[in-house]
């Protein structure tokens, strides 16, 4: 066990934003969560990160979690270097070589404002500052918004190759399902604050009233990437 | 000529004050968003501090660190009751800092009295530039410069000022990697302390301070700080050169005092002149 969400409901005032939400994480696993918009996702996020408390329902996290936030929601006046730096506030060590060992092309832009950056290159940044938590979980929340879909790939391919070689489980939580059932073997559909579908993607995927109603017409040909 | 020397030396050295006290604004603002009204009280807090333990028998020096280390405390309390409960907009907590330089000045003046004080300083002369100017006030001007470069390496080389500036851009970010954003906040009302008892400190031996004091000095300040944009130091610090300058010249050749009055008349040119690139924020 990694993650262990229990019939978790979140409120705002009366609006209800999740109703019942059940689903795991195991150690190395990759997991997506898709949905339409509104459907619940960001309070999902917000919930498992422990900055959201939840009406009732439980969520039980064993090990490091760290999120990859939706919108980047970089450290903009600071460098490249520093916003890595800071992902690890909760840790001793400061020490970014091995993120930038995975993703070297940070290693040129170090220097550089955040806020000067392009939105694929804050992703990377977003996502090594992720990384220098050391987390057995990495929760990422809307990579590919905002992104060329080119762009968006690729950084799928670093958090392959992260869960490749370190284990890292990654909970991709995505609008772009496509990109979510490519790196992921095992899904959840969230609408409406309830899970509606689960199970292998190579399933979700073929399931036509699932495709249909909440796939918006996903065609597998382009999940072949 | 030795004239205006003395005019601008002297304009320097209130420039000195005027930027300690603008970058503790500065530093609050970028943190929490909060313009804190009561800067102006530290500033008088340092001063009757000093005094205070110069007489308790605390040596020079001694006397002065620890004002500003009580001043420093002082801020984190003004802070506590300004943004300690989560949640509170800043344009409450702007009004509760107000709030906070009234109960300032009733406190000094049921310890202190309604007198101005100005302990001993620095004494001496010094001829730079064919003028007589007090050492105190090169002191002054020293040690804000000195200040403030401290400040700006501990905002860019120091993890804790790192944090700072990770709170003031992206608080969520912030609250996301586990960086505690009250604290900070809590933080930066600290240093603001720090920074206005240690302009008290330095410039009562050379112009008295009493408790009506704060109000001209926090003016003085915002505008030295609007003038660096609310946003830099060292901005504000040549904000508050042109100010003091421009203080001290109109003092000697137009004879009499309109600090204040240019203080305004600066903030008002600089936010007419800026007015467009504005975020809706900062024009509030």
């Amino acid at each position: 066990m990694m993650l262990e969400v229990n019939d978790l409901v979140v409120r705002y005032g009366s609006a209800t934003a999740l109703d019942g939400i059940s689903l795991r994480v195991d150690p190395g696993e990759l997991v997506a969560l898709v949905g339409p918009n509104g459907a619940g996702k960001t309070s999902l996020v917000n919930a498992v990160s422990g900055l959201v408390r939840p009406a009732s329902g439980t969520v039980r996290v064993e090990g490091t979690v760290a999120q990859v936030p939706e919108g980047r929601q970089m450290f903009g006046d600071l460098s490249v270097d520093d916003n890595l730096r800071l992902g690890a506030w909760r840790r001793r060590s400061r020490r970014t070589d091995a993120v930038y060992e995975l993703l070297p092309d940070l290693q040129r832009l170090r220097r550089q404002r955040a806020d000067t950056l392009s939105g694929g290159q804050q992703q990377m940044v977003a996502v090594g500052r992720a990384l220098m938590a050391e987390p057995d979980l990495l929760v990422v929340d809307e990579l590919s918004l905002g992104l060329a879909p080119l762009i968006a790939a690729d950084l799928v391919r670093h958090l392959a190759a992260l869960n490749a070689d370190r284990g890292t489980a990654v909970l991709l939580i995505e609008q772009e399902v496509g990109l979510a059932f490519g790196l992921c073997s095992r899904a959840y559909v969230l609408d409406a604050g309830r899970i509606v579908a689960e199970g292998p993607t190579a399933q979700l995927a073929a399931a036509p009233a699932v495709r249909a109603a909440y796939l918006g017409g996903f065609d597998e040909q382009e999940n072949l990437s | 000529m030795s004239d205006l020397a003395t005019y601008l030396l002297s304009g320097l050295a209130l420039a000195g004050s005027f930027a300690l006290v603008g970058s503790g604004i500065v530093v609050v603002y970028r943190v929490t968003h909060v313009l804190n009204f009561a800067q102006g009280s530290f500033v008088v807090f340092g001063a009757f501090l000093s005094q205070t333990f110069r007489q308790l028998g605390l040596p020079p020096g001694l006397s002065e660190l620890a004002a500003v280390i009580v001043v420093g405390l002082i801020g984190l309390v003004v802070g506590g009751v300004a943004i300690g409960k989560p949640g509170t907009h800043p344009m409450t907590s702007l009004l509760i800092t107000l709030g906070m330089s009234l109960v300032a000045a009733a406190v000094i003046i049921a310890v202190w009295g309604q007198n101005p004080v100005s302990p001993a300083g620095i004494d001496g002369t010094v001829r730079l530039f064919g003028a007589e100017i007090e050492t105190q006030r090169l002191v002054t001007l020293a040690v804000a410069v000195v200040t403030l470069a401290a400040m700006s390496l501990l905002f860019t080389r120091t993890d804790i000022g790192r944090a700072l500036t990770a709170a003031a851009s992206n608080p969520r970010a912030a609250r996301l990697v586990g960086i505690d954003t009250r604290a900070m906040g809590l933080l930066s009302f600290a240093i603001a302390g720090v920074l206005g008892g240690l302009a008290g400190v330095l410039i009562a031996p050379t112009t008295a301070v009493s408790v009506t004091s704060d109000l001209p000095f926090v003016l003085s300040a915002l505008a030295a700080a609007v003038f660096g944009g609310l946003r830099s130091p060292w901005m504000t610090f040549v904000g508050a050169l042109v100010l003091g300058v421009t203080g001290q010249l109109v003092a000697g050749y137009a004879n009499g005092s309109y600090q204040t009055q240019i203080a305004l008349i600066m903030m008002l040119v600089i936010m007419i002149a800026r007015s467009r690139s504005f975020t809706a924020e900062e024009a509030k």
